[in-house]
């Protein structure tokens, strides 16, 4: 993967781009139980897929959601985040 | 010796097996079952062998001996950790580490070098000064020195970094090694194999068979082996072994690239690291220049290797070393590996009985290899955790009890 489109820019170097992880449902933090918690906290889905994922074009700061094979490298779509089905 | 090599010179036949034996076919029950033959699971193979006498065992491989992170990390052996969980640990494998090649009858070329991590700023020098009590105060040979020091030891060294990031001072390792990774897991792998555990390369895990919360057997590319206990020692791949056994952990996966240059006359005898410049830098026998940065900055499971490294790598170098800038880049690689969120391995029992982790061993695995075998094959035995690894364990995420190693990792990821 060197390209990557920006739903706002359209295509650049990946150097342009930061990762931030998995896109993650938080629990409540309010209701939820410490081991609930903890597991959001640390526990991760490590194995590899394709996986909806937050990334930033840092020039122009836009945020949005990319799926990536992260086995192949390969970016299947970008798209803003529309908020949880 | 002499008269080995006589042997070899008279006989028109090979008169001794190579490395290692070659197995046809897997036994249907191990008593142990070793995932991974890098160098972590076959020193755990060596020592169930040799100190707890169980040589029922299997190593599996899904590549070929040592080519996995054993075979792909910059070979640095220190113990000048932050915590002292890591500090005991690793000052007990550098223990081990100085009589391997001896115990092995293999020349290791273990290389005693001395290990200088470079101070940038104020908070670095600080995070050092604390690293070194920490260290003095467990019996760990390492002290914060001035760059007249760093500049004795590297004359070659721009003590500047071309004016931007001028070195304040350093903390300075003297038992700071290096040596030759592949023939770590190749001693550790002939040793295992001659008192009769069996490695078997070539041969994938496809699952594990988990039967109320118990393993039960495992299965593989080559068919089914039962047993009741299984270590993963498979670094980078430790998430697609957890899926089978469907363990939630937080280790996730990123590349860590690394390169060496065309070999060249001796000039650099220590090891140096630079943690606000993204450096290490040793020299090998060879007179390679062995060099690392920090991780990619995405997770990926594959071992690709990219131009953005090495642009960036070389740039921070020249900072460093600017005379260096007609040398030439041979080769770059990558691993992938095993992060955890405390930047401390996860080792011991796990939920599922009879499943023991060797994991998250993300950058820092290569130097803990010996002390990983024998305190892991201590803990398959007796199933319950060695004294060194307990501040290790995987519930102490869930119990909120990290074991925060981030400032001692060579580089700032």
């Amino acid at each position: 993967m060197k390209i990557m489109t920006c739903p706002l820019n359209g295509p650049r170097p990946v150097s342009e781009f930061f990762y931030w992880g998995e896109v993650r449902p938080m629990p409540n933090p309010d209701t939820c139980t410490d081991a609930e918690w903890a597991d959001y906290v640390f526990n991760r889905n490590g194995a590899p897929g394709v996986k909806r994922e937050w990334w930033c074009h840092t020039p122009s700061n836009t945020w949005f959601i990319a799926e990536r094979d992260t086995e192949k490298d390969v970016v299947l779509k970008t798209y803003f985040y529309q908020g949880e089905a | 010796m002499p008269w080995r090599l006589l042997r070899f010179a008279l006989n028109k036949k090979h008169p001794e097996p190579r490395m290692f034996t070659t197995h046809d076919k897997l036994k249907s029950s191990y008593d142990v079952v070793i995932i991974g033959a890098g160098g972590h699971g076959l020193a755990a193979a060596y020592y169930l062998a040799t100190e707890h006498g169980i040589k029922n065992v299997c190593v599996l491989e899904k590549g070929y001996i040592g080519g996995g992170n054993t075979g792909r990390n910059t070979t640095i052996i220190r113990s000048n950790y932050l915590t002292p969980e890591g500090v005991k640990f690793y000052d007990e494998s550098v223990n081990l580490w100085q009589d391997l090649s001896r115990d092995f009858d293999l020349n290791l070329f273990y290389a005693n070098r001395g290990h200088f991590t470079l101070a940038h700023t104020d908070s670095a020098l600080r995070t050092m000064r604390w690293r070194a009590e920490v260290n003095k105060h467990y019996g760990v040979d390492s002290e914060v020195v001035g760059p007249e020091a760093v500049k004795e030891a590297a004359p070659m060294i721009d003590l500047s970094c071309a004016g931007h990031s001028p070195i304040l001072g350093a903390l300075y390792h003297a038992p700071g090694s290096v040596a030759r990774h592949d023939a770590v897991a190749w001693g550790y792998g002939r040793g295992a194999d001659q008192r009769g555990v069996e490695i078997h390369q070539q041969t994938e895990v496809l699952g594990i068979d988990v039967q109320g919360g118990k393993v039960r057997g495992v299965n593989t590319s080559r068919g089914y082996i039962s047993t009741n206990k299984v270590l993963c020692a498979v670094a980078g791949s430790t998430p697609r072994i957890l899926k089978m056994v469907d363990l939630r952990t937080p280790i996730y996966i990123h590349p860590l690239q690394a390169m060496v240059s065309e070999p060249v006359k001796p000039w650099l005898d220590p090891i140096l690291v630079s943690g606000s410049l993204h450096v290490y830098i040793s020299q090998s026998a060879r007179g390679e220049l062995v060099m690392g940065a920090s991780l990619d900055p995405y997770e990926l499971h594959a071992t690709r290797s990219t131009l953005d490294f090495v642009e960036g790598l070389t740039s921070h170098m020249l900072d460093m070393f600017p005379f260096m800038s007609n040398v030439k880049v041979m080769r770059q690689w990558a691993g992938m590996a095993d992060m955890t969120p405390d930047f401390a391995p996860i080792m011991g029992k796990t939920p599922v009985e009879g499943f023991y982790l060797d994991s998250g061993w993300g950058t820092w695995g290569f130097k803990a290899t010996p002390v990983c075998g024998k305190t892991m094959a201590h803990t398959l035995v007796n199933d319950t955790p060695h004294p060194l690894i307990t501040g290790f364990s995987l519930d102490r995420f869930s119990n909120y009890a990290l074991t925060g190693e981030k400032g001692a990792a060579s580089v700032g990821h």
